[in-house]
């Protein structure tokens, strides 16, 4: 089992004609996963490696079930792709496309909760179930996502999608499978944070720990540990805070459109008292996760 | 982009909330005339971004014409919360009878936007909300419709405000939340807004920042206010070898390099990716490392940026090796980092084996990568070594173990 996805799990892409989008359609298919038509305004009709291709999302869910949408249009158009699909009944969105201000971004996340739809992004790269399903564009060709993605009792969420990749690949190298890996976004108002994401978690009977990939900015982190002081959560969780120099350079932005430090609690150090304070075990360099994974896993 | 004061009171009178009559001048003797215009006591304010402004001495009282032009020359021309102050804002005092703080922002937990109130405006609000969090008050508000004036009289109610007050404040916190979605800003702050003796609310201070992702279809408020695009309003001015950075990315799209950073330190860095970047450049620092630079090579980079990015870390004075870290790629493709890197090593008559101290970029094409760097015989790792062992490895050659 997994959180999320299973291998029935069919979904869309729309903007499928765009340059990556037609990469990452390519890599999905060949790693399995079930793509049942994609959208691309004006290019009804064509196809994408043997993926339909139609004008409207409504096309598709009139014929047949979708489960998600990955999002990946230009800019411009992505709140209202996102409220094409959730109007379409589409109850799962990744939305990859960057550069989304705030205010699209909440609008979008509120009309998703108002009709029970999840999204995960912006600004993020999906869902990855190893060996069943990429929902998304995670590790990029096939061959690379079997090296590092493999099948396991880890879950990990990670701001950063290239970090998802990298700790995963991280924890295979190790040993240590993932249950499901989800690069969750890095802007400041995203759809699925940590603590959004840790009930999935702790209801999935295959996950034994949670490994978490955090930045500078926001309050995040704050609310996991919140979360986990609330709940009484069974599962161990092993974070890794990135960019402890920006303590020192408030009002800089380094990486991601999230990672600003205005507050207090945005800093980094303010992250790591927090999350330890509230046993979550925070691991001091990135190469230490696997090890701490171990010990946590061992009880 | 932050907004300076003088702006974003431009935008609250255009939008219908009253701030105090003032002039923005550039010299102690413009500054001594707008005082004689506006008549009575006048503050002095310099015109720079950050909340200190005033303990840094940057905000003076003044009396008359003479004092106030003695006020604007001991501001001017100083350097006030990291910034050289070239105007200041002469504004005509008022007498509050309360000071409440506003500020319509986003609370990115809840995932809507929110107002926040105070009766004890004035301070900064989070060190309000520390020190007396029953004193703070907040409704979160609806993007699916218009902003709703309802939430604001709610709020108004909260702050123990009735009568006319109550609706004027109704007013103020509605304008304050329309303008804040209108513009595409992070948070419009009016902190303090008084409460005078006759009743009306001015805004005494004002805060607001344009989402630098919204600045693209905000250029009409852009240009009324006059700010040019070579106006970045980062944390502080970029550096010519920024802008070289700036120049070389822009010059060719495959790829990005942003953003590239400017650092005092030894150790050149050709790093990669946003979380990768920032994961690699900490474990430098951690380990002893003095980073030269900050840089995030990814979106499937070309050689020649690859080379140009690592001539240009190799320009700087006091930097003669280079490490080349990054997470696990997917779209970028470690051999044409490979083959930029060592190209740009070689245009400079280095060594590629000497300057370049470690390759770390697993994934797309990292079997090809891995050959031309052994050609070079070039100190190279796969992805069983972690990013913290790569920096460390590369930490000791540039310091000695």
């Amino acid at each position: 089992m997994a959180i999320l996805l299973n291998e029935d799990f069919q979904f869309i892409v729309q903007g499928i004609t765009g340059r990556e989008a037609v990469n990452f359609t390519r890599e999905c298919l060949e790693y399995g996963s079930k793509i049942v038509g994609g959208v691309t305004p004006g290019k009804g009709g064509r196809d994408v490696y043997g993926v339909p291709v139609f004008d409207t999302v409504r096309e598709i869910t009139e014929s047949r079930r979708v489960d998600g949408s990955v999002i990946t249009v230009p800019l411009a158009f992505a709140a209202d792709a996102a409220i094409e699909a959730i109007d379409a009944g589409v109850k799962l969105i990744v939305i990859i496309t960057e550069g989304i201000t705030r205010l699209d971004a909440a609008m979008i996340v509120e009309y998703a909760d108002y009709h029970g739809a999840r999204v995960i992004g912006p600004n993020c790269l999906g869902v990855m179930v190893p060996n069943v399903c990429r929902f998304g564009s995670l590790g990029g060709p096939a061959v690379d996502v079997r090296k590092a993605f493999t099948p396991g009792n880890v879950g990990v969420m990670s701001r950063s999608g290239g970090m998802t990749t990298e700790i995963c690949s991280t924890l295979t190298t190790n040993g240590l499978g993932q249950s499901t890996a989800l690069s969750i976004g890095g802007d400041p108002v995203i759809g699925s944070t940590y603590a959004d994401l840790m009930p999935l978690f702790e209801a999935d009977p295959d996950t034994e720990a949670v490994v978490i990939y955090s930045e500078p900015g926001g309050s995040a982190e704050a609310e996991l540990a919140k979360w986990v002081e609330d709940n009484n959560s069974r599962l161990p969780i092993i974070a890794f805070v990135s960019g402890r120099f920006m303590d020192d350079m408030p009002g800089m932005s380094f990486g991601h459109a999230g990672t600003v430090v205005n507050r207090k609690e945005d800093s980094p150090a303010e992250k790591i008292r927090r999350m330890g304070a509230a046993g979550i075990r925070v691991a001091d360099q990135v190469g230490d996760i696997p090890d701490l994974v171990k010990e946590a896993l061992k009880g | 982009m932050h907004f300076y004061e003088f702006e974003a009171k431009r935008i609250l009178a255009k939008h219908g909330v009253a701030v105090p009559k003032g002039k923005l001048v550039g010299s102690a003797a413009e500054a001594a005339s707008a005082a004689q215009e506006l008549g009575g006591d006048v503050y002095v304010k310099a015109q720079v971004f950050g909340r200190n402004r005033g303990k840094a001495g940057g905000i003076k009282e003044a009396s008359g014409a003479a004092d106030a032009g003695k006020a604007a020359a001991a501001i001017i021309g100083t350097e006030i919360c990291g910034a050289k102050v070239d105007r200041v804002l002469v504004e005509e005092k008022i007498a509050a009878e309360t000071l409440f703080a506003i500020n319509a922002t986003y609370d990115a937990a809840a995932k809507r936007p929110v107002l926040v109130a105070t009766d004890a405006g004035g301070k900064d609000l989070d060190d309000v909300n520390d020190e007396t969090p029953e004193r703070v008050k907040r409704r979160h508000l609806s993007l699916l419709g218009p902003v709703l004036p309802y939430r604001s009289k709610e709020l108004a109610h909260d702050l123990g405000l009735s009568g006319s007050g109550l609706n004027r404040m109704t007013g103020v916190v509605t304008r304050l939340a329309e303008i804040c979605r209108q513009y595409d800003l992070t948070h419009a702050e009016v902190n303090a807004l008084a409460l005078t003796s006759d009743g009306r609310l001015v805004a005494l201070d004002a805060h607001m920042e344009l989402e630098a992702e919204g600045r693209y279809r905000q250029k009409g408020i852009v240009e009324e206010l006059g700010i040019t695009d070579a106006d970045t309003r980062g944390a502080r001015a970029p550096t010519e070898w920024e802008l070289e950075a700036i120049r070389i990315d822009e010059e060719d799209p495959r790829g990005l390099i942003g953003p590239a950073v400017d650092f005092d330190g030894d150790m050149g860095l050709v790093i990669g990716a946003g979380g990768g970047s920032i994961t690699t450049f900490d474990a430098v620092k951690r380990l002893g490392g003095n980073p030269a630079n900050y840089a995030a090579l990814g979106g499937n980079p070309s050689v020649d940026k690859a080379r140009r990015l690592t001539k240009l870390v190799l320009s700087k004075p006091k930097v003669n090796k280079i490490c080349v870290i990054s997470n696990v790629v997917s779209n970028t493709r470690a051999d044409l980092v490979a083959r930029g890197v060592i190209k740009g090593v070689l245009e400079l008559g280095l060594d590629p084996a000497e300057t370049i101290t470690i390759f770390r970029v697993p994934g797309a094409w990292e079997a090809d990568a891995a050959k031309i760097l052994k050609k070079y015989n070039i100190d190279y790792c796969d992805r069983t070594v972690s990013i913290s062992e790569a920096a460390r490895r590369a930490v000791a050659k540039v310091y000695g173990e």
